[in-house]
């Protein structure tokens, strides 16, 4: 049995967690164009290295951010999300609070 | 016979042999990157349909060494869209052809294919893909349990199964075919071209000049050309990134394991997607099992306890006849996952620099559609319309070629 340790729930069965891709930046919600959309979307980086991913504890629904080598399928380190996002992301107005369009 | 090996005994080299490493030339019209099933079927129909012989075939490893030889063999052309039937189902006739083409049995056996349906769910998607196949010229079509016993005869179809079998797509030309043979026919058949195969040769780099490659880096020196084709499954966002791009692929491990030889008891390959299993009996007689996808990416080919506890879960239930039987080997390939399901092929933002990609689990089937056509695109410069709906642009033009229904390894 592979172990993960989810920041909130110590160590538990790898297969109670999910892999939800590597870490990057969004695209800007406002003003980005359909190609930038289409390549944030579906192109990765793939490296064969350590990467920074999210990952979910699915019975806590826990989401973390894991460092893990795609080589030898090490997990280096599991963190929670604030150690890399520390603000709040600004929206537009207009995406925000019910308001009338 | 025997004559014919008492002159190979004295000398005369068996023209099945590969012919023995040469030096590396500075210079090759085309260079193919990967010595897998796609990468030499390239090199074969380039120098027998288009005269094209100035190309080396590169490989890290050895000739047939990476996925080629860690897929479960199967073809078949059952797909989902129009476009994915008429490409795998060039593929399949090409294959009833080959073992002549070469001079050398690939072992070529048409078993029947068996998709099983345990949802209503299932039926439908079942009966939509028998539609679009048959409107293709595919022989395929819904079958009940009534029929598929007598298909499969030691399949569980008891009613009263965890997940019983409800309906099942039957595609009677799906066939097995020993991987390794046709690798290996194929480089014989372009090393007789002239080709040259340089094995332990791994591309360390791209050269490029005004967004068009020129050559390639290598562990034995540089080399320079006019055109690259990258057919490195499993590895393929490793080497795009070397030519500057990035492709809609994760890497992830597919696992498969054969079993102790038994007499000859299952005729045709019996798969389903909802349980993720799928088995097929080989001329040897071992039982070729394969299940879903690992759940994240790696590069790492190793095996895991898990994945062999669900496969056996669902395949006890249905052939319960399997329980005493031993597993005899395991391993793990490599399988490059589109989000559609579908491969990525022809262009790419390089000019001259053509891809062979995305083959996630579908790979072995499409061997030498993808040779052929690929030898089309490199020897014309014009994308084949057959496999133009590949293309890698079609994800920034939100075109993609969905075949999520139609993979028969679960994800």
């Amino acid at each position: 049995m592979k172990i993960m340790i989810c920041p909130l729930n110590g160590p538990c069965n790898i297969s109670e967690f999910v892999c939800a891709g590597e870490v990057r930046p969004s695209p800007d919600p406002n003003g980005a164009t359909d190609e930038a959309w289409a390549d944030h979307v579906f192109m990765h980086d793939n490296a064969a290295t350590v990467v920074r991913e999210w990952w979910c504890h699915v019975p806590s629904t826990t989401w973390f951010i894991a460092e893990r080598d795609t080589v030898s399928d090490e997990i280096v380190r599991t963190y929670p999300a604030r150690e890399v996002f520390s603000e709040r992301v600004a929206y537009a107005k207009s995406y925000g609070g019910g308001e009338q369009q | 016979m025997p004559f014919g090996l008492l002159k190979h005994a004295f000398g005369a080299r068996d023209p099945r042999a590969l012919p023995l490493p040469a030096d590396l030339k500075p210079t090759y019209d085309v260079v193919i990157i990967g010595g897998g099933g796609h990468g030499l079927a390239t090199a074969y129909y380039l120098a027998r349909d288009h005269g094209i012989t100035n190309v080396a075939v590169l490989d890290k490893g050895y000739l047939g060494g990476g996925n080629t030889a860690r897929n479960t063999a199967i073809i078949r052309s059952n797909y989902l869209t129009a476009e994915g039937v008429r490409f795998y189902d060039e593929s399949l006739r090409l294959f009833r052809d080959l073992s002549n083409d070469f001079g050398y049995n690939i072992l070529y056996s048409e078993r029947g294919h068996l998709t099983l349906a345990h949802t209503d769910a299932a039926v439908a998607t079942m009966r939509w893909r028998a539609e679009v196949n048959k409107h293709c010229g595919v022989e395929s079509e819904l079958i009940f349990p009534d029929d598929i016993a007598k298909i499969a005869p030691p399949l569980n179809l008891s009613p009263n199964a965890r997940y019983p079998v409800l309906a099942a797509l039957y595609h009677a030309p799906g066939a097995i075919a020993r991987h390794d043979a046709v690798a290996w026919g194929y480089a014989i058949g372009a090393a007789r071209h002239g080709i040259a195969l340089h094995q332990k040769t791994e591309v360390t780099a791209i050269a490029r000049e005004k967004g068009r490659v020129v050559g390639v880096e290598t562990s034995r020196g540089p080399i320079a050309c006019d055109t690259v084709l990258q057919a490195v499954a499993g590895h393929s966002s490793l080497v795009a990134k070397m030519a500057g791009f990035r492709l809609p692929i994760r890497t992830v491990p597919l696992q498969a394991c054969v079993s102790q030889p038994l007499k000859p008891f299952l005729d045709p390959i019996v798969v389903s997607g909802s349980l993720h299993t799928y088995i097929s009996q080989s001329d040897r007689g071992e039982m070729v099992m394969g299940g879903a996808t690992d759940p994240y990416s790696l590069y790492s080919p190793r095996s895991t306890l898990e994945f062999k506890e669900q496969l056996m879960s669902h395949m006890l239930e249905q052939f319960p006849a399997l329980a005493e039987v031993k597993v005899l080997r395991q391993w793990a390939g490599l399988a490059d996952m589109t989000p559609d399901f579908s491969p990525v092929m022809g262009e790419t933002p390089v000019e001259n620099y053509y891809i062979d990609a995305g083959w996630g689990t579908w790979g072995f089937k499409a061997t030498p559609v993808c040779g052929k056509r690929n030898a089309e695109l490199i020897a014309t410069r014009k994308v084949p319309g057959i496999i133009a709906p590949f293309r890698l642009a079609r994800f920034a033009e939100f075109a993609q070629m969905g075949e999520r229904g139609a993979a028969s390894v679960g994800h």
